[in-house]
């Protein structure tokens, strides 16, 4: 029934992607001791989830290799040991290889020091032809590590993407969602990408993928795990996933984790957002110098 | 919204029964295929951790794609376009769901690109589809035509079709039925030809009520043997769509499982291939094929129960008549919670059903390959025979249970029920169905009788009794339905009348049904307390009502049976006089 392969892209150079995806605490199922009295999120107290968004990322990533046969794609996640539920979830939906960025070190990091240390794991995957992520993470819905990322490579970016229209040799074309309306641009490879959550959901697990990958462990795992994993790892290398830390990415440990955020979050307050109407403004610098005095006035930013 | 998997822990205690250890085991032939397949189970522990985890795709599917797109698909349906059937879009999105999931083919041998499930994990499946989409159950359910091709076809059919049921998502349809043919099958005469110059088989006539009439591959029954007009010359073909010699004549319209295209066809010359010898096509290819059909449409009739109670449940706790939630009333909890024992009862049926036919299935399987050894010749035997009387039994019972149930649930949605406002509507008209095709429970009701008259039925009664490990009231009273049942079961059998036997079938089946569905409650509850509700509340509910068939049938006077036929022939000789007139 659905043996309709197009042979569009068959004679297509098949494409490198990377795709980039973090491990959040599942803010849809928030128990009353998800915040610490410190305002600080309790991770320890909230189940984890894969970010919505990154799963619209992946959906795109293997969307693209459906079309273009032999397409290879990394999926890569930087987290404490649990986010190896991250790369085996990327291999259950059909990703060709997983790669944790992992260690205490890193920890800590604002968007900035992320930025950086995805950005050094990435170059270590080069050769590529995309990234793709979430458009933003809902721990912290900043949105900055995507186009972050992009600015440290060097690569073009396109941000809020929902499709891909084409795909050509040396050239992608997307399609924008963007507040009032959709914008359709092109960028030369390799680029960044930052996926939309209005892209089609992504696909389920695939059944024999789970049975193939339910045993892929992280070094880390590995170390506390029985005989049995020990062995099959042996049998199997491709189960073991590659864990990286601050020298495997040749990362300044000034740049990453606290150290290298200059984020620094004086206090959390519970905000009960009271204003009834909305105020437009538009792009003129007049409109924009009032909105920055009125923020200003607020203590919002400053 | 959940998981149809993970909100129904039964699925978990049924995978549990220490009997399914001896099914992996054989069906994964000491799990030796894990060093060619790096998919393939390493041990027990593992087989029934893949079996749950795949479950949990099949219930996400369910939740947030077959059962949301369900009403959308009731009632756009499917229709005709150049001579080829169109699906509803839902049906399309929900097949590729699946599809993309790697779930079409999921019994079939590794070696063919299936999961080499065994049935037990694929009926759970099949009952969480049918819980969230009745009609699309079917569409999905008839992969088990490929089982067929795999017991019945060549090496080289297997290596030609059996691939493409994974790899490429194909459809099948199992195409028997004709104008003049419907419970009779021996009547088929679709016309099967030789042509000894092209080497081929051609087929040609009309077939009627084909669920997915326009499926990639169809297992067709056909007249392969001139001048014959009974069973032994039919014969069974393999139809690949692709030749597309057969016209989509028409689409019936329906008063449930609407998305699932029920089809007209004219075979015009259309090439075929036979399936295992001539002449066999119906006495054992279409027997075996029909005999998972019906634990297929036995575990679709649980999942419609299921959807059933759940809207019933839901709709009691939130509507509020009298100052209170309706859920409160006794008249309405007494409905619920009779619906969920027999719920509870129907799936341990089901479930067990399944496993002896597993069993079965697996010997003979093994038994292709290897010749079995005497004790395992004897098991084979054993549960073939439980498994012949336990698949009507539970065709009989689950539909007709599952009709009953979306009855009361629609009772408790009141009016609102009778409108299109509550997925309860379409569930009552997708549930009417199955006590009909893949054989009307008027003829399950022949084939299960048989477990009556051997005493078959009995005798694992007994067995199941000699498990219960605590004497207990319920255990009191099941043993004294026992003995009742087998009381009037020899009071019939006795009179050595056929069509007397025929006159109390359904009751006698219904009595060993209930009887034995009490008993799978308490040997239930001695792995899962929780059972224990159900066991005493089931057998309650049931000791009366054999009570009530052991009366009339007590009652009955043998004489009285002419009283009935010549009803019939005075209402007929009453309706010639008027046409007379």
């Amino acid at each position: 029934m659905f043996n309709t392969n197009t042979t569009k892209y068959l004679n297509m150079r098949p494409l490198k992607i990377v795709v980039l995806a973090k491990q959040v605490p599942d803010t849809r199922h928030v128990g009353p001791d998800a915040m610490k009295p410190d305002g600080t999120v309790n991770r320890g107290k909230l189940s984890t989830v894969f970010n919505p968004d990154d799963l619209h990322a992946l959906e795109l990533a293997l969307n693209i290799k459906d079309r273009i046969p032999g397409t290879e794609i990394t999926i890569l996640t930087m987290g404490p040991p649990k986010a190896a539920d991250i790369i085996r979830e990327g291999y259950y939906r059909g990703v060709d290889f997983g790669v944790m960025i992992s260690d205490r070190r890193f920890g800590g990091a604002d968007t900035l020091a992320t930025s950086y240390t995805l950005a050094k794991g990435i170059e270590k995957l080069a050769p590529f032809d995309l990234i793709v992520g979430g458009r933003q993470a809902i721990d912290g819905d900043t949105a900055q590590v995507g186009p972050q990322c992009a600015d440290k490579l060097n690569l073009p970016q396109v941000t809020y993407v929902e499709e891909i229209l084409e795909i050509k040799e040396d050239e992608i074309i997307a399609r924008r969602r963007l507040e009032k309306g959709i914008e359709v641009v092109s960028a030369p490879f390799p680029c960044l990408m930052t996926v939309h959550g209005s892209s089609p959901a992504c696909r389920s697990r695939h059944a024999k993928r789970v049975m193939k990958y339910k045993y892929a462990r992280s070094a880390t795992e590995l170390r506390s795990a029985d005989e049995f994993m020990i062995d099959l790892h042996t049998k199997r290398p491709h189960l073991t996933i590659p864990e990286w830390n601050v020298e495997d990415i040749n990362a300044d440990v000034e740049k990453i984790g606290l150290s290298g955020s200059p984020t620094k979050v004086k206090s959390v307050e519970n905000i009960v957002l009271t204003a009834n109407e909305a105020k437009l403004l538009n792009d003129s610098d007049a409109d924009i110098e009032m909105m920055i005095k009125e923020l200003i006035e607020h203590h919002t930013i400053g | 919204m959940d998981n149809f998997f993970n909100d129904t822990p039964d699925f978990k205690f049924h995978l549990e029964h220490p009997i399914v250890k001896k099914i992996v085991k054989l069906k994964e032939r000491n799990f030796e295929e894990s060093e060619t397949y790096d998919y393939a189970p390493l041990n027990h522990e593992d087989a029934i951790d893949t079996y749950e985890k795949i479950l949990e795709i099949v219930g996400e599917i369910c939740a947030d794609t077959i059962s949301v797109n369900a009403e959308g698909v009731d009632i756009e349906g499917p229709h005709i376009e150049n001579n080829e059937v169109i699906y509803a879009k839902g049906t399309t999105a929900d097949y590729k769901a699946l599809y993309d999931a790697g779930l079409i083919g999921m019994s079939l041998p590794r070696k063919y690109g299936g999961l080499n499930f065994p049935l037990l994990p694929y009926v759970m499946a099949a009952e969480m589809v049918a819980r969230a989409d009745a009609g699309f159950a079917n569409i999905w359910g008839l992969q088990d035509c490929a089982e067929t091709i795999y017991e019945f076809g060549s090496e080289e059919q297997r290596e030609k079709y059996l691939p493409r049921f994974n790899r490429d998502g194909a459809t099948a349809a199992m195409v028997l039925t004709e104008p003049d043919a419907g419970s009779d099958l021996q009547s088929v005469k679709l016309k099967a030809t030789f042509d000894k110059e092209k080497n081929k088989w051609f087929l040609n006539g009309v077939k009627r009520f084909i669920t997915n009439g326009d499926a990639d591959i169809s297992l067709v029954l056909a007249r392969s043997e001139e001048n014959t007009t009974d069973a032994r010359g039919l014969s069974m073909f393999i139809y690949d769509r692709n030749d597309h010699a057969v016209e989509v004549r028409h689409l019936e319209k329906k008063l449930g499982i609407k998305g699932s295209p029920t089809c007209e066809l004219v075979f015009k010359n259309a090439p075929a291939e036979l399936v295992g010898k001539e002449r066999f096509g119906l006495i054992k290819y279409v027997m075996a094929l029909m005999n998972s059909a019906r634990l297929g449409v036995g575990a679709q009739s649980v999942g419609i129960a299921d959807a059933a109670y759940r809207e019933a449940l839901k709709y009691a706790e939130e509507r509020a008549q009298f100052g209170k939630f309706i859920v409160k009333f006794p008249a309405v909890y007494e409905m619920l919670t009779n619906m969920k024992v027999k719920l509870d009862a129907l799936r341990s049926l089901l479930y067990e059903t399944t496993r002896f036919v597993d069993i079965f299935k697996v010997y003979e399987d093994v038994s292709s390959a290897r010749s079995l050894e005497s004790e395992e010749r004897t098991e084979m035997k054993h549960y073939s025979k439980l498994a012949n009387v336990f698949t009507p039994l539970i065709k009989l019972i689950a539909s007709e249970a599952c009709n009953r149930m979306a009855y009361d649930s629609l009772q408790i949605h009141g009016g609102t029920g009778f409108m299109q406002d509550f997925p309860i509507e379409r569930i009552y008209r997708d549930a009417r169905i199955t006590s009909i095709y893949e054989g009307t429970t008027q003829l399950q009701a022949v084939a299960a009788i048989k477990g009556v008259t051997t005493e078959v039925f009995l005798e694992q009664i007994i067995q199941y009794d000699s498990e219960i490990l605590e004497d207990s009231p319920t255990r009191t009273k099941l043993q004294k339905m026992t003995a009742k049942f087998d009381i009037i079961g020899k009071k019939v059998i006795e009179t050595n009348n056929t069509e007397y036997l025929d006159f109390h079938a359904r009751r006698l089946v219904e009595m060993a049904g209930n009887i034995i569905m009490g008993y799978l409650l308490l040997l239930n509850s001695q792995r899962d307390e929780k059972f224990s509700k159900s066991a005493k509340l089931y057998v309650n509910l049931v000791s009366s009502e054999n009570n009530e068939k052991f009366d009339y049938i007590d009652n009955f006077e043998i004489e009285n049976l002419e009283l009935y036929k010549l009803t019939q022939v005075e209402i007929l000789k009453a309706a010639e006089e008027l046409e007379e007139v």
